[in-house]
Order: C-alpha cells, then structure tokens, then sequence
C-alpha cells in the first residue's frame, strides 16, 4: 500500500529528479520461533521516473538479499590412508551468511561482468576476501567448494526472472528465507539496471532474529552458560525422576 | 511436527527425534545399555552438526541414567565409595578429553576424529562381544543348559598398584588409582564421544577390577549420572553446544521406549540378547566406517568463526 501511495505521489509531483526506487517489504523483521521453517519475504516497490515518463521499453531489475557477513574457514578433504579427512584450507574474510539474487533476466543479459562485479550481483561475483598463499587456481577451487557448500545448504540462491514487472512501474519479487538461515543484520538492495548501466538503487535494512522462547534458550547459551548448563542437567535429572516415578507406579 | 532447535540451529522433524530417542531407549532398556553410542552417529546422521550432537546427546545421558540409578540404589546395589573414585576420575577425564575436543575443533578434524574414534571403539567392542556371545552359545548347546563358570580373573598390575583401600560393597581390597585411571578414560570418551560409557565400564570393572557382579551396574550408572552431567558443564560453558530442546525431545521417547525394551527383554535368553546387541553395535561401525572410506559429495566443507 505505501509503496502504492509513494508511486502515486512521485506521479503528480512529477520532478526532474532522477529515477527512483521505492521499496517495501512484507516483514522488516523476521523472528525465528520455534515453529520456524524458513520465511518467504516479499519485496517490492515502484520506480519512480523523471516527469513521470515511463518508458516502452520493460526495465531490468535485481533484488539483492543479504546477511551479515562473517569469516568461514573452508576446507579440503583428501583420501588419506584410506579415509577421508580433512587437509588444505583457505580462510575467506567477508562471506555473507545468506545471499539470494533475484533478477528480471540471467545476469549475464543484464550488464557486463564489470558492472555485476562492482554491484556484486550474481554469487560468483561476491567479494569474499580470501586470506591464502594459495595460487589463484587453488583459491578459485576453494571459492567454487565454498558456493557449491552455500547453495546446496539454500544459502546462495539466485533465481533469474524472479522478479516481476507490471506495467514497467511496479516490480516484485519473493525471496525464500531457509529455516537454516543466520541470525543477524540483513539488507535488501534493489538496482534498476538500463542499457547494462545501474541507474538507481535502494537499500532496506531486515532484521532477522529468535525470538521468544527460542531467543530466552540462545541468551541464556550464550551470556549465561553455566546457569545454562546447570539448568539444563536438572532439567535432564527431573525428566529423569519423573520417569522414574511414572514407571513404578506401572 | 517441525520444531527449530535454539542452539543447533535448524528445524527438525519432533516426531522423528522422539522415534529416534524412542528406539534406543528401546534398546537400552532391552540390553542395559546407555545406548549413547547410538544417539550421537543417529543424530549425526540426520544432520544435526557433530558437536551438538556430542553435547546434547551427554545431557541426554544423565537424565535417562536417573530412573535405573535409583531403582539400584533402592536395592542397595550401589558402592558409592567406588562410585566416588569414579566420578572424581570422569571429572579429570572430561577436563582432559574437553582439551583435545578443543583442539580437534581448532584443527577441524573433530568431525572425522568422532567418527574415526567410534569406528574403532564400536568395532573393537562389537567384536568382542560377538565372539563372547558366539562361544557362550556354542558351549550352550554342547552342555546344555548350563552356561560355563567363569573365574574371576586377577589382574597383576592393578593388584599391584600402592595405596589400597577396601570397598565393601564391591568387595574389593585394590589402589583407588586403578578405577580412578579407569573413570579418567571414560570421562575422556564421554566428552568426544557423547556416550555415557558403560559399555566400556560395565566389562572393566567386572574383568580388569573384579567387582561383584551385583554392584556392577548401579555403579556404573551412579558415575555416568555425574559425569554426564560435568560434561554437559563443560560442554555449555566452552562450545556452547548443548541443545536443551533436543536433550529433553531425545529423552521423552527413550524414557518411553526404554519400558517396552524392558518387557521385550524379558521374553528373550540373555545369550541372544548379547547376541544381538553384538551385531547392531557392529552395523553402527560398518556404516560409519563406509562413511569415511567413501568419497563424500561435497569435497569441501565450511566451519564458522570459533
């Protein structure tokens, strides 16, 4: 509805202003309960044109999900002594906890490989710091095993022709939160890309986050381990007990 | 019935871990084991991430231990002395065992060390049992019904051990330090592994100590209660990987399932009963063992910020 009422108000005021992005989100904030299966967040919006001139031409849109970023170690397994175990690792800096792209076309149609590099639109063109004396092919190997562990796990995820174009005002597109995802600060960015060049973005920030009695247990985990700890074996001895009482009785 | 678990981090079928717990409660009711060694490589199996499953599955332990640790302490079956010596061994065991969890996990090795150190235990268990439980049965049908004496044996080295100290109701004149080293080693593989240990203690303190039978079990599980429950200390204040949620959803099915492995029990000879327990112990390190010698499908794994 607001990004209706926005759409409308950009329309009467018109303006030379350059073309704008507005965007809404079904959920600013996502809480993980103890239900939770994952979410399906719904991001959309309008573009906001100079005078109001739409064009004929359909615009080109990527909508970018992304979660707090954090340093993952990846590593290698190989066959020793019959088994596998794990050997060689590279450590990358900045890989982002979750990160889905959703586009009106594949990415290569949109722009060109600068382009989707300097937006990092598109997983491979993610910015992930690795910190290695490796040579560039064993980097690489290591960033491929990293974005095939991510995707497979539903945390890289990019989906061409997600996202829907109506009227080539109105855009949206759904994004599917797994229920495996991290806790933290999240963005969705929004680019409206023309002729290979980004001619507007926006930024929303999400939170995702626990919440309730899934966010009581991960504090106490965390700031209070031993109380944590300590209710929890008398929590084990009480279920213990009561079995035991239950089982006399029978 | 999909439920998030807090600190594993993942949605879990409900019904599946209460099934999951059900069915080794049915065993260890039905066999007197723990049966820890089959909740952790269970859980792991399904995916909860090893080092959860370890911890969770210790707390576990401790909760299911409870109900067989009393109805032996009503019967006056347990030698708390020994259990004292025990426990105070467990304790130092799991400090040392949390060091190299520590180090195994900086490494990245912790995965494949938990299923390496189950391969061989499983196995090195699982067979002796099987050829135990293979000649007791081949004796039976030679001699009949009579299942053949068995001498308790003397062991030189712990006879010889300095500082002895009786314990009556073990019947036992030894060095605390043999059952002290004994309870130090199963306090080691109850932190790596997430076992309670009786499947290791049980043997050891009626063949390596020459404990009297009748107080065997009692004490065994009177150690495992507290050294379960130090290990789940150690495990929540240093990896923070114990799960409540999943500790309690395991122990509502194996406290239930435990009651049905019990009756079941009663209906079958304790010869096949050992039996196959031999056999399931043994399935568990073959399936394990495939798992490492087989190429997995993602060469390459991920571990976060430690």
């Amino acid at each position: 509805m607001r990004a209706v009422f926005f759409l409308l108000a950009g329309l009467l005021l018109g303006g030379a202003a350059p073309t704008i992005l507005i965007t809404d989100l079904s959920q600013g904030q996502i809480d993980i309960n103890t239900t939770f299966k994952g979410a399906d967040l719904l991001v959309f919006g309008a573009i906001q044109y100079p005078q109001g001139a739409v064009p004929e031409a359909p615009p080109d849109i990527a909508i970018v999900v992304r979660g707090p970023v954090q340093p993952v170690t990846v590593r290698r397994k190989e066959r020793v002594a019959g088994i596998w175990i794990n050997t060689d690792s590279v450590r990358f800096e900045s890989v982002p906890g979750f990160y889905a792209v959703a586009t009106t076309r594949p990415i290569d149609e949109l722009a060109d490989d600068r382009v989707t590099a300097i937006y990092e639109i598109g997983v491979a063109n993610l910015q992930l710091s690795p910190a290695t004396g490796a040579s560039d092919a064993e980097t690489e190997a290591f960033e491929q095993g990293l974005i095939a562990a991510k995707r497979s796990a539903g945390l890289f995820v990019e989906s061409p022709e997600a996202v829907t174009v109506t009227r080539n005002v109105l855009y949206r597109a759904r994004i599917a939160i797994p229920a495996a995802v991290p806790v933290g600060d999240y963005v969705a960015e929004i680019h409206l890309i023309r002729k290979g060049r980004v001619v507007a973005s926006s930024t929303t920030p999400i939170v995702i986050g626990k919440s309730g009695f899934e966010r009581w247990v991960y504090v106490a985990a965390q700031k209070h381990s031993l109380a944590y700890g300590m209710a929890a074996v008398a929590a084990a001895l009480l279920a213990g007990w009561i079995a035991s009482l239950v089982t006399r009785r029978a | 019935m999909d439920i998030y678990l807090p600190i594993a981090e993942m949605s879990v079928n409900a019904l599946v871990i209460i099934l999951l717990g059900g069915g080794v409660g049915f065993l260890s009711g039905m066999f007197g084991v723990g049966g820890g060694f089959l909740t952790t490589p269970l859980l792991i199996f399904y995916g909860i991430p090893p080092a959860v499953a370890v911890a969770s599955s210790a707390t576990q332990i401790t909760g299911a231990s409870v109900s067989g640790a009393l109805a032996y302490w009503r019967r006056g079956q347990v030698d708390v002395k020994m259990g004292g010596v025990l426990v105070a061994g467990g304790v130092m065991g799991a400090g040392v065992g949390q060091i190299i969890f520590r180090a195994l996990q900086k490494l990245g090795q912790i995965d494949v060390a938990i299923n390496v150190i189950y391969v061989v235990f499983l196995g090195v268990i699982g067979g002796l049992m099987l050829k135990e439980a293979l000649t007791t049965l081949i004796a039976l049908k030679r001699d009949g019904d009579r299942a053949p004496a068995r001498l308790r044996r003397h062991v030189p080295w712990i006879a010889a051990l300095p500082g002895k100290m009786r314990f009556y109701k073990s019947g036992l004149y030894i060095s605390p330090l043999a059952p002290l080293l004994l309870g130090a080693l199963v306090g080691v593989l109850t932190v790596i592994m997430g076992v309670g240990g009786g499947f290791i203690m049980v043997p050891a303190m009626i063949y390596l100590l020459g404990m009297s039978a009748s107080a065997v079990v009692g004490t065994s599980l009177f150690q495992i209660i507290f050294v379960t429950g130090a290990v789940t200390l150690l495990h929540a204040t240093s990896s923070k990987s114990v799960d409540i949620v999943l500790a309690l959803l395991l122990l509502a099915g194996g406290v239930a399932g435990a009651q049905f492995g019990v009756r079941a029990a009663q209906k079958l000879r304790p010869e096949k009963l050992r039996l196959a327990l031999a056999l399931i112990v043994l399935a568990v390190a073959v399936r394990l063992l495939i798992g490492l010698t087989l190429q997995p499908a993602a060469l390459f794994t991920l571990y976060g910020p430690q």
